[in-house]
């Protein structure tokens, strides 16, 4: 079962992602709520990070890439006529499953590397401060804001990717299977970021790790390729209800693990 | 800067206004890019025109260069240009391949990779530098030593008769094949390594001995990317202007001797260019240049597309 | 018995031709190598006694006066190479930016074709080229249409190898980068470009390496001069067309020179390799995020 509720800031209507002809994503609609952590759960292929990447337009720096319905922010259409991209995605931002801090940035250059236009020295060294610590960052690299972040363990890097982007203050924040790449240790650190985060905004995270996302999120939604290999959503519910009780059987097989 | 389609919405990848002044200038080079080779190409059909005009086609088959009756003819210089660059090929081909053999198949780390590296360096020597040592060194030694023995044991062809000054074809086309070697080796030893193990072992399980897989199974298996390798050097033999105008001798003659001095399209031009004095003179050696232009499109053209076929995209 | 005894012989003979094979496959690579040495030897040797201060800081002399130098080639040679470079890097950066972000599709085709038609003209050609273009009109030999002609020469290398270094910037830092809310043109020009400046510089080393020995586009188009100049709208001495005069004359003094001007120039291509491969050492680095 899909919910809209109205008042999400971000929501989606019949939704369709292709790369060229080929049709990855079909007919989801989908809110996200408010200040709360999304989950998006599905076996490889399923389409759950082709749609994360409609929802802030990085989809189509893929040349083939198009677009299918609508994705509302605020109640805008984000594909409408004249909206820029850049603008979007300003306010929805993204991290990555690979850190990806710049590499011939420092550490204090890539926590600011957009933030918001116009401030002088001293405001963008405080705003670089709130995001590191915001990510649980600045004590480890306070001392070292100059060098490269390539120095940086993993999970260090994908903390700082996470400031970078809360930095650029955005309403939303998008997460493709953040902890993939990372061990243990750095992943609980970062799940226990994501609880703190959602505080401030709404996330949506997919991750092919059903235990995180039952850790993490308020919300799960389920994502399934039908015969045609096109990625459809399932079922969205409240994650303690999607795990115990799920309405739909694909759900409920995938949960316990018969496939994927 | 795309249009809506009717069913689905494509997204401009350039709104802001940032983007937009970005994505002007990038084109706006590119197109000056593809500008300046379409110019170049055009530039030399105007230069040419008024000797393409008056000549006509009988100006590749006409064999008198004479400037003082602007009576102007390519054929000495084509077959300047054809013979030291077969004489370079030939020499080339055969060198470069078996090196890059023995580099490929045979030769130990410690020994293959100074030997590709020096073999390379090769390639970085500037064309002067070749002319000077040509000029001074090999020429002089044509003179000398290697004349007179090719004249020893293969004077009864007319190839190797005729009076031995030192410059002329097989000393332009021993330097030409100098310089061109490295093109040969380089590539040839990347398609030889590219031919997958299978094919050597399933030879040598058959009792072939490793010698005889090399010749008789590989090469084989290689010869189309082998083939453009040879087919790009030539085409760099054929272009080659100032090493060989230093050693080649200067005369617009055909004679059948390798020893007699000659002439070819490309030293013609370096050395009449600045003493042309009259605009048909100046014409006809650009039409030369024409010529040289298009028959090294062609023949780029042809190797490109053998070495493609075996190597996939990865450009030359 | 005696069918397997003339097997061992076949097999015996065949081991031998074997070994002869490698044998004149060994000589042929070893042929190369040896060459090399042998025209290394002789520049070093027969130009080391031509190189001194005077050599490399001193205009020509007339005929016949001993001495002299060329230190206007040396001049000319950097000034001619940087209006080249200065011209020949927008062009084909941009060039490259543009195949980077637009792929596949047939007028990047185009583009790319274009340059391997370009690479493969020869440099004699080009020099008519900008003979047509920057002499002829003007009536007057100038740097400037050398650097024109070198240029041409630089480009298909610049922009082949630049797009390949662009091109190996991982993808997720140019997304990184706009999912920022980065506009193409911050996030090429102050991530991705930078990313890749060690590769571009490596390439543009490369490019000069090549030109900086070639003669032929400046017979008619610096071409040459006894005088200190410094203006690019004048003929200019050039230390490769110095040492073809030089070589051709048939004064020893000059001749000479023309071996220390290879020296020179084989100098300069071995510090400019040099040079770029340790910067392709950096780039590589760089790389390991």
């Amino acid at each position: 079962m899909t919910t809209v509720a109205a008042g999400e800031l971000l929501a989606t209507r019949d939704l369709g992602a292709y790369y060229g002809n080929r049709q990855a994503v079909a007919d989801v609609t989908i809110g996200f709520r408010r200040k709360a952590v999304t989950a998006l759960i599905g076996p490889s292929g399923c389409g759950k990070t082709t749609l994360l990447r409609c929802l802030n337009r990085i989809h189509e720096i893929n040349f083939d890439a198009r677009v299918e319905g609508s994705v509302l922010l605020d109640g805008h259409d984000i594909y409408g006529g004249d909206v820029d991209p850049m603008a979007i995605r300003r306010r929805v931002g993204m991290v990555f499953q690979r850190p990806n801090p710049f590499p011939t940035l420092s550490i204090l250059d890539n926590a600011i590397a957009c933030a918001p236009k116009g401030l002088n020295r001293r405001e963008k060294m405080e705003a670089a401060e709130r995001a590191l610590r915001s990510a649980a960052l600045w004590d480890e690299v306070k001392d070292k804001l100059k060098t490269s972040p390539l120095r940086l363990s993993g999970g260090q890097q994908q903390r700082l990717c996470i400031a970078r982007a809360v930095a650029a203050e955005p309403e939303v924040l998008l997460m493709d299977e953040p902890t993939a790449s990372l061990d243990p240790i750095a992943t609980a650190v970062i799940e226990e970021l994501m609880a703190s985060l959602c505080r401030e905004f709404t996330i949506v995270a997919v991750t092919h790790n059903m235990q995180q996302a039952a850790r993490v999120s308020s919300v799960t939604a389920f994502m399934l390729a039908d015969e045609t290999g096109i990625g459809r959503l399932i079922e969205a519910d409240d994650t303690g209800k999607l795990f115990t009780k799920p309405t739909d059987r694909r759900t409920e097989d995938y949960i316990s693990g018969r496939f994927g | 800067m795309q249009n809506a389609e009717p069913q689905f919405r494509r997204v401009a990848r350039f709104v802001s206004p940032a983007d937009r002044g970005f994505a002007a200038v990038v084109y706006a080079g590119s197109i000056l890019f593809a500008l300046l080779i379409v110019g170049l190409f055009v530039e030399l059909v105007l230069g040419s025109w008024p000797s393409i005009v008056k000549f006509g086609p009988a100006f590749i088959f006409n064999s008198s260069w004479d400037p003082i009756t602007s009576k102007f003819g390519a054929l000495p210089m084509i077959f300047g240009t054809v013979m030291t660059s077969l004489i370079a090929i030939v020499l080339a081909a055969f060198i470069g391949i078996m090196a890059a053999v023995f580099l490929a198949d045979f030769a130990p780390r410690w020994l293959g990779q100074p030997l590709s590296f020096l073999i390379e360096l090769l390639a970085a020597v500037p064309s002067v530098v070749y002319g000077l040592w040509g000029l001074f060194v090999l020429a002089p030694f044509m003179r000398t030593t290697i004349g007179p023995a090719l004249q020893h044991v293969l004077g009864w062809t007319p190839l190797f008769s005729g009076p031995i000054v030192g410059v002329g074809l097989l000393t332009a086309g021993i330097i030409l094949a100098l310089m061109i070697i490295p093109t040969v080796t380089a590539i040839s030893r990347d398609v030889i390594a590219a031919i997958p193990r299978d094919l050597r072992e399933a030879s040598m399980a058959l009792g072939s001995t490793k010698w005889e897989t090399a010749i008789r199974v590989v090469l084989p298996a290689a010869r189309v990317g082998i083939f453009g390798a040879c087919v790009l050097a030539l085409g760099r033999a054929l272009g080659e202007t100032i090493a060989v105008t230093m050693v080649i001798g200067n005369r617009p003659e055909i004679s059948a001797s390798l020893f007699a001095p000659s002439y070819t399209l490309a030293s013609v031009i370096a050395n009449e260019f600045t003493e042309a004095t009259t605009s048909i003179y100046i014409s006809a050696l650009i039409e030369l240049g024409l010529i040289l232009f298009l028959v090294s499109i062609v023949v780029n053209a042809l190797a490109r597309l053998m070495i493609w076929s075996v190597r996939g995209s990865e450009r030359v | 018995m005696a069918q397997s005894a003339s097997k061992h012989r076949n097999l015996a003979r065949r081991r031998i031709v074997g070994w002869l094979g490698v044998s004149v496959a060994l000589a042929c690579a070893a042929i190369g190598a040896i060459c090399l040495l042998i025209i290394l030897g002789y520049v070093i040797v027969q130009g080391a006694g031509a190189v001194n201060r005077d050599f490399l800081t001193q205009l020509p002399h007339p005929v016949g006066v001993p001495g002299g130098g060329v230190g206007n080639g040396i001049l000319g040679t950097f000034i001619i190479l940087g209006i080249a470079t200065a011209m020949a890097v927008p062009i084909g950066l941009l060039t490259a930016i543009y195949l980077s972000l637009f792929g596949r599709g047939p007028i990047p085709e185009g583009l790319r074709f274009l340059s391997d038609v370009l690479s493969g003209v020869p440099s004699i050609a080009i020099g008519l080229f900008a003979y047509a273009v920057l002499v002829a009109p003007l009536k007057h030999f100038s740097a400037f249409s050398a650097s024109f002609a070198f240029m041409m020469l630089m480009l298909p290398l610049l922009v082949r190898t630049s797009e390949q270094a662009i091109r190996s910037v991982p993808q997720t830092v140019r997304e990184g980068a706009l999912a920022l809310g980065m506009s193409n043109f911050r996030a090429t020009v102050r991530i991705v470009l930078p990313t890749a400046m060690p590769a571009i510089i490596t390439a543009l080393l490369l490019a000069i390496a090549r030109v900086i020995g070639e003669t032929a586009p400046l017979l008619f188009t610096a071409f040459g001069s006894q005088f200190w100049e410094m203006n690019p709208n004048k003929p200019m001495a050039v230390l490769a067309l110095q040492v073809f005069t030089y070589a051709i004359t048939p004064y020893a003094n000059w001749q000479q020179q023309a071996w220390g001007g290879a020296l020179l120039l084989i100098g300069a291509v071995f510090v400019l390799s040099l040079g770029a491969r340790l910067m392709l050492r950096r780039a590589m680095r760089g790389l390991e995020a």
